[in-house]
């Protein structure tokens, strides 16, 4: 089993965008990070580190500062000097305020969160007060009027760099009236408040020191520099027992290769992000309590949603950027090979459409139809379909101009299978089913949310997956309550809801066959619903009860896409970023910690290897890091890479260090 | 008269004095440091040995300060006992018979009466298991004590002492092994065990190395494998201990060491750099480069002014605080293998081979101590693993050893091979050899063996070479060969004496090396001595004597001449000697003895020289007037009597001029006679030698009184040799005479 001809595609240029700044939330263990493209990503910590939610950028936005109030209130501060709320569930600005300082560098909430503080270019610092619903100015703290209470200068770095200007990038104020600053020169210093000396330098790069954190109690600062690394300082006492501590340089993590622009702490890692655009998550094995998923370092570079959608027909590939969307066709070859031989490609890939999307706001989704004749985009503000005809070498596309009315932004767009209806998942929780054909676009149906759970607002939580039968009678959702509702498209009415399970869907498919959902959550884990018999299948309840093996999980990124094999039934194809596996459902689970052996090289489908055969889980990791694996007709594989070393390939260069033996 | 014994196989100084750290004294003016059986003693101004404590049977294995008295020294021994010395007089004050086999030695201030020490689990070292445990040393007055109050403090510890360390006063020992880093509190007595993670990546290998504790602060400093550098702290903890990682060696830390007062971390590797890291500040670090060899122990001087680096080429660098050299001990210098042969330079008497890559040592046996190192390659050498350099590989002298002969070679892989030879001239003005002539590739393969031969005034010089060809820089002659008489022995070393027709030859079997000497002419060997070492010996040589010995039995005569020396496999350098181990050991140390302990006065060196010249008087070389035996008495009295019962100082000062006076009587010309007449003696064969002997087995007061009257020549050699020999065996027996 299991013998493909691979697509290997690797024309999708993705390119992340750097990380600006972050926030963490330890109330809701949730970390809010903005980047440069002026997006928002919300990962929630408790939940394996998923990506919870994506707020799409905005061209006009630059985000400077983000900051949580509560639980669920975020604020974010730029340089087009605008203060702006987001609406978490809608995943949109809320409103925007503007501070009338100039572009806003800095943000700072005050512990009991009733006021903030926006530092802003003309040397202000603008504060408000926060309200339940808005915050409002309340006073100006100019440079002039204000009265300083310390001017504390910082000298300038080492011999050598004299004649530079040093920049303190970063404060930080302890309760014992200490002040942490980060500066040009490389250097971090403790100074005492009270009386404005100096009282300890550290100097911890040749480059700058761009930001810094204290954890939650005070007793570590962490210092992310140019030169990527994140440095720790400990308040230790010299003499164990003593009570008299200082602060002392401990560890250098160094897993970036660019500027580390933000830095954070939580309760058991060091969370570092910046300009080489991969969010590290690096544990502190002594706050570590048991060697569990905490325990790993982990590396977040792609989003964990799919970025790609697939025309199984006509071999199209839809990519989306931020900006554009991207329809390649994929080539082709005549010949026909070994396993294991590379084919020479004799239609080369051609790519097919570069749609540039319109106004400001990025794009948040997009989908192509199963025939390839229909394209859907949504952005916070409008959802655009377009109709593609492609004959023979001529590619037309004409904008559908008159769509239904109740559209007005999706969280997520979904084709059925014969290409005749749109399902968009709407920002107010509704899912619209919209007819579409040559002639027009119809409104069909709205499914309301039937929820357990319902927002302050009074709506329910919106969805972020959709998932159709083949047969065109089912549709599924998942919203970030972990709710997964199913429809009967036939009846046009609710049938029923699966069983909540406490981790986000990140990924769900209906079989075409048996019209079982199966769905992979942010955990890890997996489960088959029977939706005819509204129950978890035998198949489900062997696997939770048995496991699949742990090579599974050894990557602990998240499913973010499941395909089945048409010419094998029982076979289940899904990917995360590390690999992808194909399980097979009519084959006996290993369990755990069954020996496990590699599928990856071709003779191991030899007469020899019978009894390995047998496995229920098999897994290729030749392929990384993945975006997308689909399966086309004819045994056609599709595998969309993106090298991580094109990605530094993009990057501007590092900062020039000193490498031993060079 | 020297007391016959066994010829025995004998350390003769060349010894390693890098095997451990050295310590400094308290005051900074001394060094010490362990070398073979024997702890040296040196001035860290003058880079003189002072003293050297001998009296361990094994190698020692370790020293350290006694806490309590910081002019006295405990030393560890594989003998299984621990010394305690007073090293400023060179006296053995006590001996703790301990029974184990002692691999370290730690002294803690907070242990008093207490030392610590490395044993072997079971006191077997094959089992590769130590421990470290607390030895109670009895306070009893005797000089030899049995401690066997024994108490476990760490098992399964590494065997090296700079694997454990005592921390802040103390209060806590750390030691590391393999990727564990265990740390003991002594006072609530709990084990702390923090480990490192073993799998290898990017080049990581955790493995630790060596260890050191801060004097101040709770912080360990342990060094690792692959070059790191890691200070925990918070090590009291089970999870949240803390640890910062610097990287600067390439390779492993070989040893670590904070200042005494905890400002610096010093720690060095193979790459000879000392590096300063400064406590606190770790990005700023000062280095001191080109130390010439691997830094193999590091250590600091108790007020932080001196630093010293002991480096793997058996060399010992005293450093200042500021970081500059200030004086360096070298001793024999130890390389990987001896190429050139050992040789013996005929001008200073001094054995010439291999020292530092690229040069030849002249080392002083007489005084054990490297004279100079000649530059040969003159080219820097470069430490780096896979690199192929110049090295000397032969040398020659002339008979007089104003020519030298050398022979580099440089083989690369798939490289030509490169030689050079070099002809170097003695330049008295220089006091060193010059170099006269350098001739590239004189050979197209290896150079086998080189010789001068002076028959004339014009020396030649001839190779031999791999290439089948052998090429005369001046002719040479030739002489018969023929064969006598042979012997089947598996000799793998053959050396002639060239003062004697004696050959030495040394045969391996089975692990132990044998040693034949015979005379060309007879197929009886001279003397003959099973297992002189393990393994085979590499090198040998005979130097002749400065002054020869009277040995008059038959088997112990080939040595009166020339002593045989022999490097074994493991480096150390041995020689012969008839000596008893008594006799060794008091020539030099002295016991405990009720006058030697008192401090060294204007007075009592007087007197001392008084005794001495006595002793050589009474010895029966001259026919001088009889000491009065009563002055030794009252001289001894004088010493034990309280001062405020002792007569008047005028009384006792005419008393001591009478007694200078007396032993002022001429001699002192005798031995300038016997001086000149040393050349001709040696010319002189065998027989007369014999005749010698058996003279001096007369009773030496008869012999005296008869030939008083007229020295003859002969007499005259006599008189010089026993002079020489040495008397201080008397000293214990001197005070009984009547």
């Amino acid at each position: 089993m299991g013998e493909f001809k691979v697509h290997r595609v690797r024309f999708f240029d993705f390119m992340p965008s750097g990380i600006r700044c972050m926030a963490f939330n330890s109330k809701a263990d949730r970390l809010a990070l903005a980047r440069l493209d002026g997006s928002v990503e919300i990962f929630n910590f408790s939940n394996n580190y998923f990506q919870e939610k994506v707020i799409p950028g905005n061209d006009s936005r630059s985000i400077e500062a983000i900051c949580w109030v509560g639980c669920d209130r975020l604020f974010t501060a730029g340089l087009n000097g605008e203060v702006v709320e987001y609406d978490l569930e809608r995943l949109c600005p809320k409103y925007t305020l503007d501070a009338f300082g100039g572009p806003i560098w800095t943000a700072a909430c005050n512990s009991e969160e009733t006021h903030f503080a926006f530092g802003c270019e003309d040397g202000s610092v603008k504060l408000f007060e926060i309200l339940p619903d808005k915050i409002q100015f309340e006073r100006n703290l100019d440079r002039q009027k204000g009265h300083s209470v310390q001017r504390i200068l910082v000298d300038r770095g080492p011999a050598g760099t004299r004649n530079k200007d040093c920049v303190v990038w970063n404060v930080a104020f302890l309760s014992d009236y200490t002040i942490v600053s980060g500066d040009s020169a490389g250097k971090v210093q403790l100074w005492d408040a009270n009386k404005g000396t100096l009282i300890k330098t550290h100097l911890v790069s040749k480059w700058d020191v761009l930001s810094l954190s204290v954890s939650e109690n005070e007793d570590s600062i962490v210092a992310g520099t140019s030169e990527g690394t994140v440095v720790q300082f400990q308040l230790l006492s010299p003499k164990i027992g003593d009570t008299e501590t200082q602060w002392v340089r401990t560890r250098t993590f160094k897993h970036h290769t660019h500027d580390v622009r933000a830095v954070t702490e939580t309760r058991t890692a060091v969370v570092s992000g910046g300009l080489d655009t991969q969010l590290v998550i690096c544990p502190l094995m002594d706050k570590v309590e048991v060697k569990s998923s905490e325990s790993v370092l982990r590396k977040v570079i792609f989003p964990h949603r799919s970025l790609v959608s697939c025309a199984k027909k006509p071999s199209l590939l839809l990519f989306q950027f931020p900006d554009q969307l991207e329809l390649w066709r994929l080539g082709g070859t005549d010949t026909i090979g070994k396993p294991g031989e590379s084919l020479p490609v004799t239609r080369k890939p051609e790519k097919l459409l570069q749609l540039k999307r319109k106004g400001d706001d990025h794009i948040c989704c997009s989908t192509i139809s199963e025939c390839g004749h229909w394209i859907a985009y949504s952005t916070v503000s409008s959802i655009r379909l377009y109709q593609l005809q492609c004959d023979n070498n001529n590619i037309s596309i004409t904008k559908v101009s008159k769509l239904p009315k109740v559209l007005r932004s999706a969280h997520q767009l979904q084709f059925s299978a014969d290409s005749s209806k749109l399902f968009v998942a709407s920002e107010q929780a509704t899912i619209h089913v919209i007819s579409v054909s040559r002639s027009e676009c119809k409104h069909v149906h709205t499914f309301k949310p039937k929820s357990d759970v319902f927002l302050p607002t009074g709506s329910s939580a919106p969805v972020h997956l959709l998932a159709a039968s083949a047969d065109g009678q089912w549709l599924t959702s998942a919203n970030r309550h972990c709710e997964i509702n199913v429809y009967n498209l036939k009846k046009l009415k609710h049938h029923c809801m699966v069983p909540v399970y406490n981790s986000l869907p990140s990924a769900m498919a209906i079989h075409p066959e048996t019209n079982n959902l199966l769905v992979t959550h942010a955990d890890q884990q997996m489960f088959e619903f029977g939706i005819v018999d509204k129950q978890y299948t035998d198949w489900s309840r062997k696997l939770q009860k048995e496991g699949l093996h742990r090579c599974r999980l050894k990557w602990g990124t998240p499913v973010t896409h499941i395909t089945f094999n048409p010419q094998a039934p029982s076979q289940v194809i899904l990917h995360d970023m590390h690999m992808f596996c194909i399980i097979d459902q009519s084959l006996p689970l290993d369990g755990l910690k069954a020996q496990f052996y590699s599928q990856l090289t071709p003779k191991d489908t030899s007469e020899t290897d019978k009894p390995r055969k047998n496995n229920a889980l098999k897994i290729c990791n030749k392929y990384q890091p993945l975006l997308h694996v689909n399966l086309l007709e004819d045994d056609w594989l599709v595998v969309v890479e993106r090298p991580l070393i094109d990605i530094h390939s993009q990057l501007p260069a590092p900062v020039r260090q000193k490498k031993f033996g060079t | 008269m020297v007391e016959q014994g066994e010829i025995r196989v004998v350390r003769c100084g060349g010894s390693t004095i890098n095997y451990r750290k050295a310590i400094f004294t308290l005051d900074s003016k001394y060094l010490l440091c362990t070398s073979g059986d024997m702890v040296k003693v040196y001035s860290t101004a003058t880079e003189e040995c002072v003293h050297v404590l001998q009296g361990h049977t094994n190698l020692v294995t370790g020293i350290a300060l006694n806490p309590t008295n910081h002019l006295q020294v405990y030393s560890c021994s594989m003998d299984g006992t621990i010394k305690l010395w007073d090293f400023t007089d060179n006296i053995l004050i006590k001996t703790f018979t301990v029974g184990y086999k002692l691999l370290a030695l730690y002294t803690s201030k907070a242990h008093e009466g207490c030392v610590f020490v490395i044993i072997p689990k079971e006191n077997d070292e094959a089992l590769d298991s130590f421990q470290l445990v607390a030895v109670r040393l009895p306070k009893s007055s005797d000089q030899e004590v049995a401690a066997t109050e024994l108490s476990f403090v760490l098992n399964d510890v590494s065997q090296l002492p700079k694997c454990t360390s005592y921390g802040r006063e103390g209060e806590f020992v750390a030691s590391v092994k393999g990727l564990h880093l265990t740390v003991y509190f002594f006072r609530n007595q709990k084990t702390y065990r923090l480990s490192l993670n073993a799998t290898p990546k990017k080049g990581a290998n955790n493995i630790f190395t060596c260890v050191a504790c801060h004097p101040k602060e709770d912080c360990i400093a342990t060094g690792h494998e692959d070059g790191k550098i890691r200070l925990w702290r918070n090590f009291n903890r089970k999870k949240e201990y803390t640890h910062s990682t610097h990287h600067w060696h390439h390779s492993a830390v070989n040893d670590l060491s904070f200042t005494p007062e905890g400002t610096n971390l010093l720690s060095g590797g193979i790459e000879s750099v000392l590096v300063q890291w400064r406590y606190g500040e770790e990005t700023k670090k000062d280095f001191l480069p080109r130390l010439g060899a691997a830094i193999a122990h590091i250590s600091t001087s108790p007020e932080g002014s001196l630093y010293c680096t002991s480096h793997s080429d058996n060399k010992i660098t005293i450093i200042q605080s500021n970081l500059r050299v200030s004086a360096v001990i070298q001793g024999l210098v130890k390389g990987d293998n001896i190429k050139t042969d050992l040789m013996i330079d005929p001008r200073t008497k001094a054995l010439v081979l291999n020292g530092k890559p690229g040069h030849l040592q002249f080392y002083s046996l007489q005084h054990d101590k490297q004279l100079y190192n000649l530059d040969i390659v003159q080219q820097e050498y470069i430490n780096q693993s896979g690199l192929h350099q110049f090295d000397v590989v032969k040398a020659a002298f002339d008979a007089q050893g104003s020519w030298l002969a050398t022979v580099e070679e440089r083989k690369e892989k798939l490289a030509d091979l490169e030689i050079q030879l070099k002809i170097w001239v003695y330049k008295d003005e220089m006091q060193s050899f010059v170099l006269n002539t350098t001739i590239t590739s004189p050979h197209e393969d290896h150079i086998t063996a080189l010789c001068f031969c002076n028959t004339n005034e014009t020396t030649m010089l001839v190779t031999t070479g791999r290439d089948g060809r052998f090429k005369a820089w001046v002719l040479g002659d030739d002489s018969d060969i023929y064969l006598e008489w042979s012997v089947g022995l598996n000799v793998i070393l053959l050396q002639l004496d060239p003062l004697s027709e004696n050959v030495a030859a040394f045969s391996c079997a089975a692990e132990n090396s044998d040693l034949f000497v015979f005379r060309p002419n007879e197929p009886r060997p001279v003397y003959l001595q099973k297992n002189i070492c393990q393994g085979s010996v590499q090198r040998a040589v005979f130097t002749p004597r400065d002054v020869p010995e009277e040995n008059c039995s038959e088997s112990s005569q080939w040595l009166n001449r020339s002593q045989l020396y022999f490097l074994t496999r493991d480096m150390d350098l041995m020689t012969f000697s008839t000596k008893t181990e008594e006799d060794r050991l008091t020539s030099s140390s002295k016991q405990l003895l009720i006058e030697e302990n008192v401090p060294v006065t204007p007075f009592y060196l007087l007197l001392g020289k008084h005794r001495q010249a006595k002793l050589d008087a009474e010895n029966g070389t001259l026919a001088a007037q009889v000491q009065l035996p009563q002055g030794s008495v009252a001289i001894k009295e004088l010493l034990q009597t309280p001062a405020h019962v002792l007569p008047s100082a005028t009384f006792l000062c005419t008393m001591f001029v009478n007694s200078l006076l007396i032993s002022k009587d001429g001699k002192s010309e005798v031995p300038e006679e016997a001086e000149e007449e040393m050349e001709s003696e040696k010319e002189e064969d065998e027989t007369s030698d014999q005749e010698m002997d058996s003279q001096h087995k007369v009773k030496p007061e008869y012999f005296v009184e008869e030939l008083v009257p007229k020295l003859s020549k002969k007499e005259e050699r006599d008189l010089k040799r026993v002079r020489k020999t040495d008397y201080s065996w008397l000293c214990p027996f001197y005070g009984k005479l009547p």
